[in-house]
């Protein structure tokens, strides 16, 4: 395919950590994902872009063995993991953080952790990283006895992110996490998670709306359209391109193109 | 006194209830399913230590019987919903109640079946002994179903708010969703708390065979400890012990103070106005659910 084509030019000599390989995914009859290959490299951030119903979550749930693919290969780490139950593929090293957060409401904050590390024995490395992910979010350290329903928001979504941290991740999918927060807190959470990228090296698979914050912490993106990809390049070259300019971030420039959707523009597929 | 008398002897049957109560509501909050089989569960219990035991089936002595028996029943729970429950999955709760109701009638068929339909008596070593307390006189039975009911309690209280496990089940309960994306293995769990309901359930019966002769047909005490369980707040596990306890309580009170016809129907008139004025039962314990 075209993409395969041209990532090849930007391949570096790192193997990737993750290969997708035209999985096809459904809801029922629904073709949801219809035919999407990419990669993940080790220690890069990898976005996925595009509007509701995109099939982005979708594909992070075909990723972490939530569904299974009808077709195709996901390739971890060179062993394929398509169709996989998800207890296992925490247990290879990837970890989903849920859209919506989806943390345990009735469990105090430190037992939430505590559930993230489920697959792991190891008790010295697992109070480390509880040190970690406190040290990352302070605010959970002071509400570590609070039940998780009772926080707020922003403070959920820290809590998905350090309980996903918890299971000791290779891979991190983390799926929408600016939903429902204010611009402020997205920043925050955005400027944590590279952090943690760059600091603890968790290489990370991000799905977002908001394509202009995914971008800028981004080393790679795709723009998923209607179950397929679209679009792919670096992310600082996906920031300056005019078709994202305009759909997705909202540039109104002078540009004048008639269609406003990819589908009927792109031709070469 | 007399009324100290009558309070402790509700206060065991109370346990009784409660335990079988604490197997509907253990099932019901992990895979929201009502297992109107616990009773016949409990019967089951029962009658495997009975089989165990007793001279006439086996002869094994009494303490090497209760564990052998709480463990099969365990790992019945655990099989039954592995095998059968698990392939309900998707279907609607109304199937899954037939089904339980259905389960509970094959098992009543069997237990009569292999020990007979006639009522027979569990030889406990603590059955016809009497404890005085002051100036009270209490049957062993009874301090030993408290007593075993408490120490129980506490037990699954350290194990629901301090082990891995624990917290595992209720962490699937909340939010099964979030459970399999953290790997746990919400299907086994949910078996494991299908094992640990049986395993309280052949506990409940021993319990309650040490007060009494046993039938196949005593499961349907299951019935009575459904009520409790609403009354005390489904959902909530120290709302079905609760709620087990003032069923309990009230029956000796009931049939003392009212006439015999009419006292059998306070637990479920009680049912009635806890339904009318507070639906959610004693301990609400109410959260929406995300699925």
């Amino acid at each position: 395919m075209t993409i395969v084509a041209e990532r090849s030019k930007v391949e570096t000599a790192t193997a990737p950590v993750l290969q997708v390989r035209n999985i096809e995914t459904f809801y029922g009859p629904i073709m949801a994902i219809r035919g999407v290959s990419l990669e993940v490299r080790p220690g890069q951030i990898v976005t996925v872009l595009g509007a509701n119903g995109a099939g982005k979550t979708t594909l992070l749930k075909t990723i972490s063995g939530v569904m299974n693919p009808q077709k195709g290969e996901i390739i971890y780490r060179g062993a394929d993991i398509a169709g996989m139950e998800p207890d296992r593929v925490v247990r290879a090293g990837i970890v989903h953080v849920p859209e919506g957060r989806e943390v345990f409401p009735l469990l105090t904050v430190e037992e939430n952790l505590r559930m993230g590390a489920y697959v792991r024995s190891d008790q010295e490395g697992v109070r480390r990283d509880q040190d970690m992910v406190y040290s990352y979010f302070p605010i959970l350290a002071e509400r570590r006895r609070q039940a998780a329903g009772t926080l707020s928001g922003g403070q959920q979504q820290m809590l998905a992110i350090g309980r996903g941290l918890m299971a000791a991740p290779r891979l991190m999918l983390l799926d929408e996490p600016s939903l429902g927060l204010s611009p402020l807190l997205v920043k925050e959470i955005f400027a944590i998670v590279r952090r943690l990228n760059r600091e603890q090296g968790v290489t990370m698979m991000l799905v977002e709306q908001n394509a202009k914050v995914a971008l800028e912490v981004a080393d790679y993106g795709y723009v998923m359209e209607l179950g397929r990809i679209v679009m792919a390049d670096e992310a600082a070259r996906l920031l300056q391109s005019k078709d994202i300019q305009e759909f997705y971030l909202g540039v109104q420039g002078d540009t004048q193109r008639g269609q406003k959707r990819w589908k009927q523009k792109k031709t070469w597929r | 006194m007399d009324v100290l008398q009558l309070f402790v002897s509700g206060l065991a049957n109370g346990c009784v209830y409660g335990l079988i109560a604490l197997g509907f509501v253990l099932i019901y909050k992990a895979t929201e399913q009502v297992n109107f089989a616990q009773g016949d569960m409990m019967m089951l219990g029962a009658y495997v230590t009975l089989g165990l035991h007793n001279a006439q089936f086996m002869g094994l002595p009494f303490w090497v019987s209760v564990p052998i028996a709480i463990g099969t029943m365990g790992l019945f729970g655990y099989v039954l919903d592995m095998l059968v429950l698990r392939r309900m999955f998707g279907q609607s709760q109304i199937a899954v109640v037939i089904l339980t109701i259905a389960l509970g009638f094959v098992f009543r068929f069997f237990a009569g079946l292999i020990w007979g339909h006639e009522p027979v008596a569990l030889e406990t070593p603590f059955a016809g002994r009497y404890v005085p307390i002051g100036p009270l006189v209490l049957g062993l039975d009874e301090v030993v179903i408290i007593g075993v009911t408490i120490a129980l309690t506490v037990g699954l209280y350290f194990f629901f708010s301090r082990a891995k496990l624990g917290i595992a089940m209720q962490a699937s309960s909340q939010n099964q969703l979030a459970a399999y994306y953290m790997g746990i293995p919400v299907k086994r769990v949910n078996s494991m708390i299908w094992g640990l309901a049986g395993a309280i359930a052949a506990i409940a019966g021993i319990l309650f065979a040490s007060k009494g002769t046993i039938d196949p047909s005593i499961g349907l005490l299951g019935i009575k400890a459904f009520a409790a369980a609403v009354i005390g707040g489904f959902g909530s596990l120290p709302g079905a012990l609760l709620g087990g306890l003032v069923v309990g309580i009230m029956e000796p009170f009931a049939s003392r103070y009212i006439t015999a016809g009419y006292a059998l129907i306070m637990p479920y008139l009680l049912l009635f106005l806890i339904l009318v004025f507070r639906p959610h039962g004693i301990l609400a314990q109410m959260h929406s659910k995300k699925v």
